[in-house]
């Protein structure tokens, strides 16, 4: 998304501004627009961050004592990590003498004998952490981070796909209307006469019963963009009429441009607005719907961490008290999604003020 | 308007077509063999033989979407494949529970959001205003899963007004013991977002002549927004509603999934998760024609909400 918004401030410098340098000083004056795309850009690299290793990289390494408080709470007793301790002593305990009946008793002490021979660290466990612990006793705040990634990529990457299919779709049907209209339509029918959620678990059914859509987060990534098209779709579609007759475009058919050029040259960049704004739109949902779909289990593989997994474990977390993994995951999801929602507003205002 | 209602009906064949050859290309062509996706769900050979005879996989691809529609025009998409209960009857089955929590969801929702909706467009642009609708975004960006966690840990564990999760027999019973719950949740959910479009839509109509007219023969505001607003603004209000509507219907799957309501909405994600194609298959390709009809439906209402709508 940064990438996006800042390539117009490098643009070289023409008599007169064009759109994207337009909406970039309109976007500029726009307070709440620009706090939020810093809150967007900072979740970008705290994600970028995270998958290049530079932070979090130790999130699965078990450092506290099991749902180890967080920092501010350090006094809090904590029941979970006691009766840990204790099941722990319990085992090291010398265990019950059954050397008369167990077969295995003549051996006991070689193998006592060998076991001392590999090195053993024992991991001081910490009592608290800074955000708390997980029931492994894992922090919570680098588990967010990496969680992060998952959910920010997936959103990324479904919004991504799901507005280019809609924009070449909707592109082919606008420009060229007649048979290919009516097909394209007729498929955007059939897509939206069904139910939104319904259809994500329809193909997330397909998906998870054969692997058809590749594993883990591909799978969760081609559900949403397979079935969130239709939006940009319709609004692409809608412009490209507007412009195809456009004086513009038939200068072009005139010095001699190609259907494709005049397309995906010519009108595609004055429309491109559109589809700036859409892909915004579904990142925030996207993002959303990828955290139920991992809760309920359709999405993010085991072994891996994103803001949904964290919530489905945060549900018995609270009964006992443990507050902390909902709040975090809950917490920077709300503040992303807020951020994103906004700069999806301000940038619907800065590239079209027609609108207001 | 009967040739009106006749054409729309006639328009919706292609759709449906194309409904069932969507839900035929995922299920039976992408989600190939039953028999490969049952491996290691059902331990039966008997009956996956008798699954893959009774969708015709040895037979050519025509063949297989002429058994799906005539399971489809029949009612009859055999049985689940993984409790071998009829599929109709699960449908019929989980139906009620559904309603029984979205039915007063939708009437409390859409009266609570126009109320205050209107309550907002009145005060527009003052601080309440700005603040309401600061409130609404903020709530908007919490995830559902999150309030679901929070409202059932603190009214039902905490508090203990209500059960944390539960279902009877008794209709009544579930209405006023079990279903309050689920439902204040999704009430509380669904006010932000339709509270905010609410709020444009009235917007929209305040900056038209008819209200400056209205104003200008001395009509007080509270007239002129109840009597002339409300009602113009009426016509997108149930355009939304509309859309709302056929979801009613498979419910909140989230809710029934946390409040173990057996719903069609929890029936789907277990089905879902056990891969039992049937029951999908059906929901799904019915749920698209029901939405057709509501779509429809309301289309007509318009000439009854809006006299100046003509069908052409």
């Amino acid at each position: 998304m940064s990438a996006v918004l800042t390539t117009p401030a490098q643009a070289p410098v023409q008599e007169s501004p064009g759109l994207w340098m337009l909406a970039w000083r309109r976007l500029r004056q726009d307070t709440v627009g620009m706090v939020s795309l810093v809150i967007v850009a900072f979740f970008l690299a705290m994600m970028l961050a995270s998958y290049t290793g530079l932070i979090a990289k130790d999130w699965a390494k078990e450092k506290g004592v099991s749902y180890a408080n967080p920092s501010f709470l350090a006094g809090a007793e904590n029941l979970e990590a006691k009766a840990m301790a204790a099941k722990d002593a319990a085992a090291k305990a010398p265990p019950v003498d059954l050397s008369d009946i167990d077969p295995l008793a003549p051996y006991y002490g070689e193998w006592q004998k060998r076991a001392e021979k590999i090195a053993v660290t024992e991991v001081k466990r910490a009592e608290t952490l800074p955000f708390g612990g997980d029931k492994w006793g894992r922090d919570v705040l680098k588990k967010v981070i990496k969680g992060s990634e998952v959910s920010i990529f997936v959103g990324l990457a479904g919004a991504l796909i799901a507005v280019f299919i809609g924009t070449v779709f909707g592109a082919m049907a606008g420009y060229w209307g007649g048979f290919i209209n009516d097909l394209l339509e007729w498929c955007y029918n059939i897509f939206t006469s069904i139910p939104y959620i319904l259809l994500i678990l329809a193909f997330a059914a397909v998906a998870q019963a054969t692997g058809s859509f590749g594993k883990g987060i591909v799978s969760i990534i081609l559900i949403l963009a397979l079935t969130g098209w239709t939006g940009p779709y319709r609004l692409m579609r809608a412009e490209y009429i507007k412009h195809a007759n456009r004086e513009y475009v038939k200068a072009a058919q005139a010095i001699g441009a190609s259907n494709r050029s005049r397309m995906f040259v010519h009108i595609l960049p004055n429309v491109s607005h559109v589809a700036l704004v859409q892909l915004s739109a579904h990142v925030v949902g996207f993002i959303k719907a990828e955290v139920i779909l991992s809760f309920l289990g359709f999405g993010v593989p085991v072994d891996m961490v994103s803001w949904g997994t964290m919530l489905a474990e945060a549900q018995n977390e609270l009964v006992i008290g443990k507050w902390w993994q909902l709040a975090a995951a809950g917490t920077s999801m709300a503040i992303l999604v807020t951020a994103f929602s906004l700069l999806t507003d301000s940038l619907r205002d800065a590239l079209d003020p027609k609108l207001k | 308007m009967t040739a009106y209602v006749i054409r729309r009906i006639w328009q919706m064949i292609p759709t449906i077509a194309g409904v069932i050859l969507l839900i035929f290309i995922l299920f039976n062509w992408v989600g190939g063999d039953p028999a490969q996706v049952l491996a290691g769900k059902i331990s039966n050979p008997e009956q996956i033989a008798n699954i893959r005879k009774q969708l015709g996989v040895d037979q050519p691809y025509w063949f297989q979407l002429w058994v799906f529609v005539q399971q489809v025009f029949t009612f009859d998409f055999g049985r689940s494949w993984s409790t071998n209960e009829e599929v109709s009857r699960i449908i019929l089955t989980r139906v009620g529970p559904t309603l029984t929590i979205m039915v007063p969801v939708l009437v409390i929702e859409t009266s609570l959001s126009v109320l205050f909706a209107i309550m907002v467009a009145y005060v527009r642009g003052t601080l309440t205003d700005r603040a309401i609708m600061i409130i609404c975004t903020v709530a908007m960006s919490v995830s559902f899963l999150v309030y679901i966690i929070v409202f059932q840990w603190l009214f039902g564990f905490v508090l203990g007004w209500f059960p944390v999760q539960g279902w009877s027999e008794s209709f009544w019973k579930n209405l006023f013991t079990y279903a309050p719950l689920p439902i204040m949740l999704a009430v509380f959910v669904g006010v932000a977002p339709q509270l905010r479009l609410y709020r444009s839509f009235f917007l929209d109509e305040i900056n038209q002549d008819y209200v400056r007219t209205a104003r200008a023969k001395g009509l007080p505001e509270k007239r002129v927004m109840l009597k002339h607003v409300l009602r113009n603004a009426m016509i997108p209000i149930l355009t939304n509603v509309a859309i709302y509507l056929p979801g009613v219907f498979v419910g909140s799957f989230l809710l029934e999934v946390f409040f173990s309501i057996p719903g069609l909405g929890r029936e789907i994600i277990t089905a879902v998760n056990r891969s039992d194609f049937p029951v999908i298959k059906a929901v799904t390709v019915y749920l698209a024609m029901f939405t057709m009809v509501v779509n429809l439906l309301v289309d007509v209402m318009y000439k009854f909400v809006d006299p100046r709508v003509s069908f052409k």
